[in-house]
């Protein structure tokens, strides 16, 4: 049987790991597909790639297809999100100067306390925050802009700057930005070059966020339905694969070796393991769930994850939120999880939405197959949404 | 037609750069000005405040730029990439082309569309250059590895030149492979059991 051809866009992130696994360890081959892996040099161009069909599917940043539905990036184009492809793993982190005054300031140093960090970055903030971030519709914005927000001090200003990640530890280096929110390994590579130091794990702000989504056109979607099905359980395998813990030296290798990434070992092995090394020359420092793809049900995209990332998209730009939320939130398709991974021996969750922020640990919950455990999805400031 | 749109365009390598612009001064607009150093690229838009911004698609710069087009900031002027969405041809073509158009404010579709025709153009041609260029370094990288393969076949078999390339030619036909996957193959075995 011939292999139907498959044109892919990612961005070079250790999250594209399902993308390179599928590929690389014959899933995707398997289910008869051959995916043409294409590197995009910016997200806006894997964005209108996708939007006219040069790309049959994307490894995106979770608020691009919501924004790209809602007509605010690039050509308005109803994207379909039907899968999860990682959770979590992005770092917050501050240039050198910032992080001495904030020592100097009495700060510790600690990684994983939203609240004492931010005061101890109010008081050491001189001026507007210059926040250096991937792209304006990314997780990174969106936990940054939730965080500060929450945070009740004399809060000075901040400024968002959309830095390309190669460039973000030079220009935190260059003094041009005071903070940054990237995804692995560019914070561990600013680190390592003495530009800054990591204060933050994004799931110290939202404990399990969807950070990149499969992204398929809608249309595409209702023409290829049993394509999709196949492609969904390629990359369903291959997160199962990797969130097996035995398979991850093996998991770091191939991504290594992968021309996929370009990626020296070392920086794909933090994000993995989750072990963090927040400034030069500190012992690493273990996160547990850095970085997930398939555990506490990863994969499922959950409406009212969708719905979150609307209602923070809509506060942002001043849209009516009830509008936003409603339109923004059916760009997640559990139907199409259900539909195609139901069949393929995957546990499914008895509900497509949940209360968002409810769960401070990890939680059994009814499923098709009797119960299964979600992982714990609290926010820092434990605000609940249920929409 | 209003020739005075102030457009900006954003090209690292400078004989590109300087391709589009004579193109589009060659067009009639005159107001053009190139921007080198995407890394300062915030400054080049506020410094040159354009009409109309071209870059390549695959600049990875281009993120920088959607930072303008999604700012709610009342102090700067909306940002839109340039696709008038009732003109799907045309954005088609510019991205086949690999040319992406942002428009600064309220600019009247039948002002920009020419300069656009103009830079697809322009772009169609270079791609064309830059893919040819790419066929011809592949098709020299390629003999270089069918040489050493010949080379490899000269000594371990003791054939003349001629013979060698005969055999591997009739190698890949006899697998149905390519002449390079074959030689590929040679030479990678060979490497490994020096």
């Amino acid at each position: 049987m011939s292999k139907r051809h498959l044109n892919c866009g990612y961005v070079p992130l250790v999250d594209s790991a399902p993308l390179i696994i599928a590929r690389e360890l014959k899933f995707a081959s398997d289910e008869g597909l051959e995916l043409n892996l294409l590197r995009q040099p910016s997200w806006a161009a894997l964005r209108d790639l996708l939007a006219l069909g040069h790309l049959d599917a994307a490894h995106m940043l979770s608020p691009m297809p919501i924004a790209m539905t809602l007509g605010l990036s690039g050509v308005k184009c109803r994207i379909d999100a039907p899968m999860v492809l990682s959770v979590n793993g992005d770092v917050f982190g501050v240039s050198s100067d910032l992080s001495a005054r904030m020592r100097a300031n009495g700060w510790s140093g600690a990684f994983q306390d939203p609240l004492g960090t931010a005061a101890h970055l109010m008081s050491a903030a001189t001026g507007p925050l210059r926040v250096g971030v991937p792209f304006p519709f990314s997780m990174h914005r969106l936990l940054f802009e939730y965080w500060f927000a929450g945070i009740d001090t004399g809060v000075p200003e901040f400024e968002i700057i959309t830095t390309p990640p190669p460039l973000m530890a030079d220009k935190v280096g260059q003094g041009e930005l005071d903070m940054f929110v990237v995804g692995e390994p560019w914070g561990s590579v600013a680190v390592d070059r003495g530009a800054g130091e990591l204060i933050l794990p994004g799931r110290a702000i939202w404990a399990v966020s969807p950070e990149k989504v499969l992204g398929l056109r809608h249309d595409w979607v209702e023409e290829n339905p049993e394509v999709t099905g196949r492609l969904m359980r390629a990359i369903y395998r291959a997160a199962d694969w990797l969130d097996t813990p035995d398979n991850q030296p093996l998991a770091c290798e191939i991504l290594s070796r992968s021309e996929h990434l370009d990626l020296p070992h070392e920086a794909i092995d933090r994000a993995l393991s989750g072990n963090i090394v927040t400034r030069p020359g500190a012992p690493a420092q273990p996160v547990p769930g850095f970085l997930k793809f398939q555990r506490g049900a990863a994969t499922f995209p959950w409406r009212s994850q969708a719905a979150w990332i609307s209602a923070q998209i809509a506060r942002i730009h001043g849209l009516v939120p009830k509008q936003t939320i409603a339109e923004g939130q059916s760009v997640f398709r559990p139907d199409l999880y259900r539909q195609h991974l139901g069949g393929a021996g995957v546990d499914l969750p008895g509900a497509s939405a949940k209360v968002e922020g409810a769960m401070r640990n990890r939680t059994a919950v009814a499923s098709r197959h009797g119960h299964m455990i979600l992982a714990a999805d609290a926010f820092f400031d434990g605000q609940i949404f249920d929409f | 037609m209003n020739m005075n749109l102030k457009i900006l365009v954003v090209e690292p390598d400078a004989s590109r750069a300087e391709e589009i612009s004579q193109a589009l001064r060659e067009g009639g607009w005159a107001n053009v000005t190139v921007l080198a150093n995407t890394g300062g690229l915030s400054q080049g838009l506020s410094e040159t405040d354009p009409d109309l911004v071209l870059i390549d698609l695959a600049n990875p710069s281009r993120d920088l730029l959607e930072q303008v087009s999604a700012a709610s900031d009342a102090k700067r002027r909306p940002v839109a990439m340039f696709v008038d969405q009732s003109d799907d041809d045309m954005t088609k073509a510019a991205m086949a082309a690999g040319l992406s158009a942002y428009v600064v404010g309220n600019m009247q579709a039948d002002r920009i569309k020419p300069v656009l025709k103009t830079a697809i153009a322009r772009f169609q041609v270079m791609s064309q250059m830059r893919t040819e260029l790419d066929a011809a370094k592949q098709a020299l990288a390629d003999r270089k590895t069918i040489d050493r393969a010949k080379g490899v076949l000269m000594r371990a078999r003791g054939l003349n030149e001629e013979d060698a390339y005969n055999l591997l030619r009739k190698t890949a036909m006899d697998k149905g492979r390519k002449l390079i996957d074959v030689a590929e193959a040679l030479v990678t075995a060979a490497d490994m059991l020096e």
